[in-house]
């Protein structure tokens, strides 16, 4: 079980938060100018990295606020918590 | 290498079974091969051995950074069914199923393929409605399918709970009675056994850390155990698929997740089919052990770790009691995660990629063992051709620009 330490309620179990998979992944400004490739790129390819992972989660069952992890997803330990 | 048979064992009892030849020999890397296959799962073994057996192909490596059927060919549930919704999807596991029926001859090594029915419970009215129409998809796919009531259902698992009054009552199900369970690990040995046989080198504990390409052709590895040369390569590496897309310098759309599994004290023979539910998601049979082999969901966070999540044990209990209270007692003797590449429409990706003869065989996600032999088969062809085998022509990587994803996220009778 993870205990996440969401940046206003503070550690709470895994079971209180959703997972919204990888961080920092920005809509393109002007989608009708992307390539198929690009929009593909932007709809589908993920990092998912092996390694320490910025990720961001929701506190679904506490303030349904959300905010980034950075996690090592081999060991699963949870570097930082912060807010956007 | 001898042949299994009732007679060699026979002769082999005589000596006190000290003459058995290894079944794999440790190979040594040589300088260059014709072709190349990273990953020594299931679907590793599997496309070496049709590599060599239905292409001709003889100068085949298997490069395997852990040992032989040590990653997720060991780490699942070995449910084998092919009652997918999607025409594209069910014919690829049909084509599987084919083969998974003649596959102890065809290796010489019995891999306990049991033809043992699965059912895919229905606890709503939605539930039902989905489930005929999935049996009627089937059955236009020439796949066996029937759908049965809950009066059948108790008839023939009579430790199911099949009250009306459960929380999830269970009205009835799916049956794909040539589906089944086979043994996993001598899936593994088996094509490994077969393969070698024919010549494939077999080489364990050698991790890639390098992919070899000049003007966008691929040339070879680099490797723990030095630098392979080839200019066909096929990656089937399933959970660390990114990885190595990531050294070749192309992105796939896949997410790694732990997927855990359970299996229990062996009990004498109580269910002799497999059972499966969506609505309270969890699968359960019985291995010839006795033990009762359970599966669920996987964690919901990307994990390369083999290992998961307490909550996720205890959601997928909860599923095995809801069907079967009567296991309310049964002990768990050991769990275990696998890395399971998870594509955003749950159908595998089995794809030529950006680079000149580099090959990719992933996003299996939860549900790649039923595939092993299909898997092979169709990637062999793909990599001996550089075309992709009419079966696996959907399943290309360019689907996620043109849009043709094969959406079997909550059609394929599981949830994902």
């Amino acid at each position: 079980m993870l205990i996440i330490k969401c940046p206003w309620c503070g550690d709470r179990d895994e079971t209180e938060f959703s997972y919204g998979g990888e961080a920092d992944i920005k809509r393109p400004v002007a989608p009708e100018a992307l390539s198929d490739e690009e929009w593909g790129d932007y709809l589908f390819m993920r990092k998912n990295t092996k390694g320490v992972f910025k990720e961001q989660w929701n506190h679904s069952a506490g303030c349904r606020r959300w905010f980034i992890v950075e996690r090592d997803t081999v060991n699963y330990d949870i570097k930082a918590t912060y807010k956007f | 290498m001898s042949k299994y048979s009732a007679l060699s064992l026979i002769r082999h009892a005589f000596s006190n079974n000290k003459n058995w030849q290894l079944a794999i020999k440790d190979a040594e890397p040589k300088k260059s091969y014709d072709a190349i296959i990273v990953g020594g799962g299931g679907h590793g073994l599997a496309s070496a051995y049709y590599l060599a057996k239905n292409h001709n192909l003889k100068n085949i490596a298997v490069v395997e950074k852990g040992w032989i059927g040590g990653g997720n060919t060991a780490r699942n549930t070995t449910i084998v069914r092919s009652n997918y919704l999607w025409t594209e999807a069910s014919l690829l596991y049909e084509k599987s199923l084919k083969l998974w029926e003649g596959l102890s001859q065809d290796l010489n090594f019995n891999v306990m393929f049991s033809q043992r029915g699965v059912y895919n419970l229905g606890h709503t009215l939605q539930d039902m409605r989905d489930i005929e129409r999935r049996v009627s998809a089937n059955k236009l796919n020439g796949i066996d399918a029937e759908v049965v009531d809950a009066k059948q259902i108790k008839k023939n698992i009579p430790s199911i709970n099949t009250s009306t009054s459960a929380r999830y009552p269970i009205l009835g199900a799916s049956l794909q009675r040539r589906a089944g369970v086979a043994r996993h690990d001598a899936v593994a040995w088996g094509y490994a056994r077969a393969a070698a046989q024919l010549g494939v080198d077999i080489i364990q504990q050698c991790e890639v850390t390098g992919i070899l390409k000049s003007n966008n052709q691929v040339y070879g590895l680099e490797t723990s155990k030095g630098r392979i040369e080839s200019n066909k390569i096929g990656l089937v590496v399933a959970g660390h698929a990114s990885v190595l897309a990531e050294k070749a310098d192309f992105r796939l759309p896949l997410e790694s997740h732990p997927l855990q599994a359970y299996v229990s004290e062996p009990l004498k023979p109580v269910l002799d089919t497999v059972v499966m539910s969506n609505a309270v998601h969890g699968y359960i049979s019985q291995s010839d052990k006795g033990e009762l082999v359970i599966g669920a969901g996987i964690d919901p966070y990307i994990g390369y770790g083999q290992k998961g999540s307490f909550c996720i044990i205890e959601h997928c209990m909860q599923a095995i009691m809801e069907l079967f209270p009567c296991f309310s007692r049964v002990r768990m003797l050991r769990q275990w995660g696998g890395i399971v590449d998870v594509s955003p429409d749950a159908c595998p990706i089995i794809s030529k990629t950006p680079i000149e003869g580099l090959y990719i065989n992933c996003g299996w996600g939860t549900g790649g063992f039923k595939a092993t032999p299909g898997s092979g088969w169709v990637f062999a062809h793909t990599l001996a051709n550089d075309e992709a085998h009419h079966l696996n022509a959907p399943f290309s990587l360019d689907r996620f620009s043109s849009g043709a994803l094969i959406d079997e996220h909550g059609a394929a009778a599981v949830a994902h």
